[in-house]
Order: C-alpha cells, then structure tokens, then sequence
C-alpha cells in the first residue's frame, strides 16, 4: 500500500508523532521491530515530566524540554493515562551548593518555567520530613510532574489507529531504498511505500539513518538501573527529589511515581551493545548509597522490581532532528532524556518540518482527540464499584492481588491492544505490585488465551521467544 | 472434589475467615466446635483449600491424623468437615478491605462487590513466595525466572512444562519438593544454589528430593547473574563471601532456560497492615495472643499469616485454635487475658504466641537464629527443656503446662536457647 508518511519506530517519539499526524489527512504507517509499541526505551526510563528549568535554552532539547511540558496536561485530558504535576526539589547540602540552586531559579525564571521558589529547612521538613537533615536549602519547581510512560505509548497510539494511522508490529525494517516518488522500506513485513520516512528508531537511530545512505552520526547507548521500592513507602517522599550532581554521581532520584509507589535511580553508564538492560550490583549499590544521603529511610531491602533502560545518546549530546541529504527521510534522533518529557513538542515539530518539505497538509474535520476511558476500577468510590460490578461482575473477579486489578479490567486491556503478559502489565499494573506476578500470571494468561482464541503455550511475556510454558513434547519421558 | 459453597450471602456472620487454605478451614471448624452461628470462609481462588491442591506429594497429616496423606487428600479432609458443619465457604471472592468495625469489602466474581459484617474475623491469608526483586539478581529480565511455587502449579493443577532445564535458587522445602517433580517430569535440574551456609528445607526434603535423585545442592552459593534476553538462556553462579557477595574469580556458567527461586516466603498481611494490626517485624505476622487474637478486638490470625510454618499439621493445629477463640468471643466466653510476655533472647528469632497466661497449657512454636546441637530452650529460670539439635528450617514446637508457672511471679519471660 501506498502512504504518505511511514514513521519508523513507537517509541513515545513515534507514537507521538503518529497521533499528531492523524490530525490530518494524510496516510500514515508505523512499524514497530517489538510485538507492542512502547517496549523500547519509552517503557524503560524515569517517567519524569521535568520541570523545564534544568537545560539550556541553547539547545534544542533546552528548548522542546519546556515546551513539551507545557503540553502534557492537555494530552492527559484527551488520553486519560497516568499524569500528575507532583513537583519536585532540587537539594543543597551546602552552601555551594546552595548558590547553584540560586543559579538554576534565575535562568528557569528567564525561560519562563513559573513557580520556581527557594525553601528554607523549616518549610522543608514540614513539606517533606523525610528528607535528610543536612539539606540546608531546596529549589521547589511546581511544574515537574509524573507520567505512566507506557501508558502514555499505548494510549498515543490508540487515539492515532481510531483516527486512521495503520500500525505493523513485530516489523523490523531493515532495507530503505529511494526511488522515483518515494521510498520503499523493507523487513519482516510487507514492503511499504511512502513519500516520507521519520526515523525514531531510538537507539537504533542511527543504523536506520545508514539504511537510507545518511549514516552521519552515531548513537552511544547510555544505561541507566532503576529500582522499584514496596509500595508501603507510598507518601515517603511527594515530590521528585534530585541531588545535585557530585564528583561521584550523576544524580540518582527519588520519583514517587504516578501509582504511588517510589522509584529509585538512574544510574547513567555508557555501553557498547545495545541490547544490553541488564541490572548489576555496583549499579544497585550506587543507587542506594546515593539515595541514602538524600533520604536515609530508603534501603535496599524495600525493593520489589528493578528494570534498565538505555538512552539514545548522539555525539554532541542534542536531539538530531530535522531533513537530511536523504529527500523525505526526516531524523528524530538522539533523543535521549528528557526525550519524554519533549515527544509532544517534537511531535508538533515533526508536522511542521513535513509541511516545509512540501507535505499538503491539511487538517482532518473528523479527528476525535479523546480515546474511551480507561476504568481503574481499585480508585473508584465504593457505590461505583458496586454499580460497575451490578452491570458486569467481572469487575468483582480478582485478577491481580496486589493492585486489585480485576476480570474485566484485564479483559479491557487485551481489546485495546495487550498481546503478552507484559502488556497487560503495563497497561494495567496487574504483575507490577509486590508479588510481581505470581499470583496473576497464569489467570493472565488464561485470560490472553481465551480472548485471542490461542493456546495458553503460544502466551509471551513479551513477544519473540519469551514463552512462559511448554507442552510435553510426543516421546518425551516419562 | 467436593467444596463448600455459600448458597445465599448473608449480610452478617458469627465469625467471617479471610482464605480458604489450611489454615482457615481448620479456623471455621474451631469456631463452630465453639458454638459459633453463622460462619463464612471467603477464597479468592475458584476452590477452596489453598495451596494443598498443588501439593500432590506425600507428606502431609502425619501429626494430625497420623498417616501420609497428599496436600489434595488433606485438603479433602478437612473440606468434608466444613460441609458437613454447615459452615459457608464463598470462593472466587476477594477481601478487598477489612475495616475497625469489622465490616469487610468482598470482591466476587458472581456477585460483585458486596460489604457484610463480622463479629469476629480470622485472618488466615497464608504466605507469598519472595520474588527475585526482593534479592536483586543482577542481570537481564526474561522470561523463564519464576517462583518454584508457579512452577508447581504450571505442572500439577495444569499439566504443563515450565522448561527444559532448570536452576533452582534457594532451598526452601517447594524448591526442593520442584527438584524433584522437575527431575521426574524429564526436566534436568542442574542444581540446587543456596546462600547460607545451611539449607532452609527440611532434613527430610534434602535427603529424599535431592540426594535421591543426584541433584546436587550448593551451599554458600548465589545466582550472580541471569543471561538471555527473551527467554533464560544461563545462568552464572558462584560461591560467596562473609558478606553474601559472589566471588567473581569462582563464578561459573550454567546453560539453562529456567531459573526457579525458593527464597522463602512472606506472610501475607496486606489486610492486616490496612485494618491496623500490629505486626511483628520478625515474623511480619500479626503479634498475636495465646488465644492467636491480634492487637485488634475481635481479629484471629492463624497458620502461615501469623508465621512461616513448615509442616501444614502445626497450621492447622494453630488455626484450629484461633478459631475456638474466635468462637470463645462471639458467645461471650472469651478467656482472661494473658499476663506473661515472652521476649526472645539468645539464639531465638521469634516465639508465637507473643503473650502467655500462666492459667492455662500453650503450645508455643519458635525459631532459632542458627544451628546448634546439644542444647536447651530456657523460659527464664521456670523451665528448661533438652533438645539434641536446633535448625533455622526447623520450627521448635513445645508445650508449656501451668504448674511450671505457679511461682512466676513477673510479666515477661526470656526465651533463650543455649548450648548445654
Ligand atoms: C533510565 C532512563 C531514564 C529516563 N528518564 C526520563 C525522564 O524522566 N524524563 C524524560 O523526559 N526522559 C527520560 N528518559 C529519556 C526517554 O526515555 C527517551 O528520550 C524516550 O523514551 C525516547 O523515546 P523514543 O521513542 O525515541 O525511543 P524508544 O522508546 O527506544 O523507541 C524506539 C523504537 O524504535 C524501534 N525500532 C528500532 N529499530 C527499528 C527497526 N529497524 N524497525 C522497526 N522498529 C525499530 C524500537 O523497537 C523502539 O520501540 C530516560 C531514559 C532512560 C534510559
């Protein structure tokens, strides 16, 4: 089929880009190498909305970083994921430090980030009593908020299929060739023909480039460990708490998530394969050295989950986006943090970047911004519940123990898109408490099996080979 | 198979048994032998009868009825008392929120969402499997790590394989009990990895799961590492020093494609921690009374909620008792309180119960920090009895009558175990 845009790669960046694209009447592909959208980097970071205050204004990432942030409120209105403007404090141990602080709230107030405020001890420990004793002063910036990631992916996405963007999974591209009136991309699907291609292959930016003869940069993937702590340390801390950085790291967070429980990290690593999101122990014990001296409460002993995510760093260390040599092949590159924090600007610039190439642009009368909401069954009132449950009593089933996810909640989520165990975590915390899964794991999967009509040996975790079970092969003992 | 089922949900009851397992069946049976009325055991899975139904090795009721039974045949035992008491068993139902006055919010999957009323409460939860968050394996996160307790449900309630070749982490009694149910399923099980110098399962698990079979059983060892990265690929292990670090010099790869942990369990006291209950944070169960009563008027707790049991026999032994106390209360004959605390001293993890009466015979069950042979368990200076060894995986039981504390005058007594 023929198309006017393929975009390669749903990551926020391309999920993002999808849906703003959908606004007009353009034809519009994604293809993803994953078997969901989202299971990239995008799943696999901080999830912070930043402030707007920390980069430089010299820079494109300075820039998208706060005009991004801006736009995240709105987007939470239309797609109902996770998001919350929960704040967040920058803290001094000394007075050094201090004067840095005093720095950051004069250029963020040049950019134009509002609220930013300076708090004493006094007001500190009555905010956050959590927080070490040696902090002698904090940056408050009210504008710093919390965001489900994947929820996000998977919701971007969604809005962008109901308004007519096509989506192929499990597709790799893996040859990109020009021709007379476009390009012709090739890989683990059927060949696709457009007039533009949009790189936002993250990490893999780079080798998409080359596949369309503009090799001209190179990613360096830079990991980063982070540790998800009990949810009985819910309310520990309410703001998104950042150290500055010292001589011995980078910065290590406290994030209280958008579903309440606390996150810890990230480390900052460079590496050399791209496949590497494995956890270490120097990385774990890097992360809660330096959480300790920010909050001495937090130890090693409350963590239930850990993860690793890998940023898509470019030389020059900015976002690479923009037209190259290549005519119609278009890079969204380099877009490592705050990469989340910016999709929606990014976005917003990628339109604008098609319409200067030459792309018609015109806007479609018939776009619905909003998808249907999503029930979080477990936060509604009580006389909710029971009305819900009244119409539909797999509402009343238990599917997930720890975050009380039920039946119908589960069931939901594989309608709008869920294929493995992970997607069904992600998209509704089932597998994500303190058990991690295993409680609802097999009703999970039994779940997936019934509603897809597959046998419950064909259930992943996440795609590709990760199978959970097996059947007794014939001949095999006993 | 027969299960108990509720046939009409009534708005109030007697006494109200969170989970079905070992634990609260043996509860509702204590509080009807009690006088109790109206007696409801919730469930969330879709029968009663807890984790026993996966259990299908022997091993089981030797204390209590004095013959090998299997956790279903066990189970089944105990069902047929419920039934025939008359007692409500409501399954594929959830306690979502128990609150102070005792009113508690069901999830349940035929009727919704519905609040009834107790006048006493059992809590009988049960246990969760620690999952390898909670030791931090370094390394990729595919698919293929798993619970030794999914795994016994992947293979005996469902008939399915869970791999091909499997390393097992941690040697509580359901790793060891896998080792073997993997090795006669026809799945290699390449060893046995355990961090403590000591093995966390029974004796007669080790020698009968492991030795019987050649499997080979690591102690001071770890996982140091997962490999693969859709599906477990293999493994590194390797010794570990005074600090329980791997010793990078001494580590060593093992191809496989499941990692299996036992790394123990955790009582499960969610609604506990909701509704107030004080806890122990030794135990992570409730503190409880002679008469296994909670911190809170009204709320019981027996079997693996209150601590990690190895024998099902002492669960239901337990519970059994909460529940008579359960049933003592709702008809107005609940016993003086206990006046004696005991506090655990040397080479004592924990005792349950935490209070004693000096009126009245209690069974009192407790851990020891580490091994030690030839020695004694000491309350204070009122009695001392000999034991010829102590284990960590082995919970001490032992009975204490009254006329021991005829002259004990104080309120608190130290339990201590010491070489003799
Ligand atoms: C540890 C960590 C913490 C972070 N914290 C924050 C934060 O708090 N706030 C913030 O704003 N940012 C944060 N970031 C950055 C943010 O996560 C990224 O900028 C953002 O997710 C990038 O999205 P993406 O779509 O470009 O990349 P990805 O999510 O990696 O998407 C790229 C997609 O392209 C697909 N793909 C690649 N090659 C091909 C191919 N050949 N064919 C088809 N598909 C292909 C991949 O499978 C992938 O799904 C963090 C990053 C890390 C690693």
């Amino acid at each position: 089929m023929n198309y006017d845009v393929t975009i390669i790669g749903g990551g926020v960046i391309g999920c993002a880009i999808a849906r703003e694209l959908a606004r007009y009447r353009l034809g519009v592909i994604l293809l993803e190498k994953e078997c969901e959208v989202g299971f990239g980097t995008s799943k696999s970071n901080s999830g912070i909305i930043h402030a707007g205050h920390h980069s430089a204004t010299d820079t494109l990432k300075g820039r998208l970083e706060w005009a991004g942030n801006q736009k995240w409120d709105s987007l939470c209105a239309a797609l109902g994921f996770g998001f919350e403007r929960i704040g967040e404090l920058t803290v001094a141990f000394t007075p050094e430090e201090r004067a840095t602080l005093e720095r950051l709230l004069t250029s963020g107030r040049a950019k134009g980030v509002s609220g930013l405020e300076i708090w004493e001890p006094a007001r500190l420990r009555r905010e956050e009593p959590n927080l070490s004793h040696d902090i002698i002063a904090a940056l408050h910036a009210p504008t710093a908020g919390v965001v489900n990631p994947y929820e996000a992916c998977f919701t971007l996405i969604e809005s962008a299929r109901a308004n007519g963007v096509h989506v192929a999974v499990d597709y790799r591209v893996e040859v990109l060739s020009r021709g007379e009136d476009g390009w012709t991309v090739k890989g683990t699907g059927p060949d696709v023909a457009s007039r533009f291609v949009v790189n936002a292959a993250g990490i893999f930016a780079d080798k998409v480039a080359a596949m369309a003869g503009v090799g001209t940069f190179r990613i360096h993937p830079r990991k980063g460990e982070e540790y998800l702590l009990d949810k009985r340390l819910r309310g520990f801390v309410k703001r998104i708490i950042f150290p500055l950085p010292t001589a011995t790291s980078k910065g290590i967070l406290v994030i209280p998530t958008f579903d309440g429980t606390l996150m810890v990290g990230p480390t900052a690593h460079e590496t050399e394969d791209r496949s590497d999101i494995t956890t270490t122990l120097p990385g774990s014990d890097e992360v809660f050295e330096s959480v300790r001296r920010v909050v001495p409460g937090i130890s090693e002993r409350d963590c239930i989950a850990e993860f690793a995510g890998l940023r898509a760093a470019a030389e020059g260390e900015d976002f690479i986006i923009g037209p190259t040599a290549a005519k119609g092949f278009i890079n969204v590159a380099g877009i490592q943090s705050p990469g989340l924090t910016a999709a929606p600007a990014i976005a917003e610039m990628v339109a604008e970047i098609l319409a200067d190439e030459g792309m018609d642009m015109v806007a479609r009368d018939d776009f619905v911004p909003a998808v249907p909401p999503h029930v979080r069954f477990a936060t509604l009132p009580l006389d909710e519940q029971v009305r819900l449950a009244g119409d539909d009593p797999r509402y009343g089933r238990i599917v997930c123990r720890c975050e009380h996810i039920s039946e119908r909640e589960t069931v939901d989520a594989i309608h709008r898109g869920a294929h493995t165990l992970d997607g069904i975590k992600f998209r509704t915390r089932a597998g994500m408490g303190r058990c991690q899964g295993g409680f609802c794991s097999w009703r999970c999967m039994e779940l997936l099996a019934r509603e897809r009509g597959v046998p419950i040996t064909e259930i992943t975790k996440r795609g590709g080979g990760s199978w959970v079970i097996r059947r007794r092969e014939d001949g095999e003992k006993p | 198979m027969i299960t108990g089922q509720a046939t009409q949900l009534k708005g109030r009851y007697d006494v109200v048994v969170a989970g079905g397992g070992p634990a609260g069946l043996a509860a509702a049976l204590g509080a009807r032998e009690q006088g109790a009325q109206r007696i409801l055991v919730v469930d969330r899975e879709r029968e009663a009868g807890g984790i026993l139904w996966q259990c299908i090795h022997a091993g089981f009721g030797l204390h209590h009825f004095k013959e090998e039974l299997t956790g279903p045949e066990y189970a089944q035992r105990y069902l047929e008392q419920v039934l025939e008491k008359e007692i409500d068993v409501l399954t594929d139902t959830f306690v979502a929120d128990i609150d102070r006055d005792r009113r508690l919010k069901l999830m349940t999957g035929r009727e919704g969402i519905r609040v009834i009323e107790a006048n006493a409460v059992v809590l009988a939860m049960g246990a969760r499997e620690r999952t390898r968050g909670a030791v931090r394996i370094p390394g990729t996160r595919p698919a293929g790590v798993m619970t030794a307790g999914f795994a016994q449900k992947v293979v005996n309630l469902h008939g399915y394989l869970p791999g091909r070749r499997a390393v097992i982490l941690g040697s509580g009694d359901i790793g060891l009990i896998m080792a073997r149910r993997l090795t006669l399923e026809g799945i290699e099980v390449a060893g046995v990895f355990e961090i403590m110098p000591h093995a966390n399962g029974l004796s007669r698990n080790i020698v009968q799961c492991l030795h019987d079979f050649d499997i080979p059983l690591y102690l001071s060892h770890t996982v140091a590492e997962i490999h693969g990265r859709e599906r477990v690929e293999k493994v590194t292990v390797a010794p570990v020093d005074a600090q329980m670090r791997p010793i990078p010099g001494k580590a060593w790869d093992i191809d496989c494609d499941t990692l299996l942990l036992s790394i123990g369990l955790i009582p499960e006291n969610e609604l506990s921690r909701q509704l107030g209950v004080r806890l122990d944070p030794v135990t992570n169960g409730p503190i409880v009374s002679s008469g296994m009563e909670t911190t809170m008027d009204g709320v019981f707790a027996g079997g693996n909620v209150v601590h990690i049991h190895d024998l099902v026999d002492f669960v239901s032994q337990e519970s059994l008792l909460a529940g008579r106390n359960a049933g003592l209360y709702v008809t107005g004959n609940r016993p003086p309180t206990d006046n004696i605390r005991l506090s655990p001293g040397e080479n004592v993890a924990y005792c349950v119960p935490h209070t004693i009466s000096s009126e009245r015979p209690h069974t009192i069950y407790l851990r020891v920090r580490r091994p030690m042979e030839k020695c004694s368990i000491r309350f204070g200076t009122v009695l001392e009895k000999k034991l010829s060894y102590v284990f960590p995986a082995e919970m001490v039981t032992l009975t204490v009558q009254p006329k021991f504390l005829e002259n004990f005058h104080g309120d608190a007594l130290s339990v201590d175990v010491v070489a003799r």
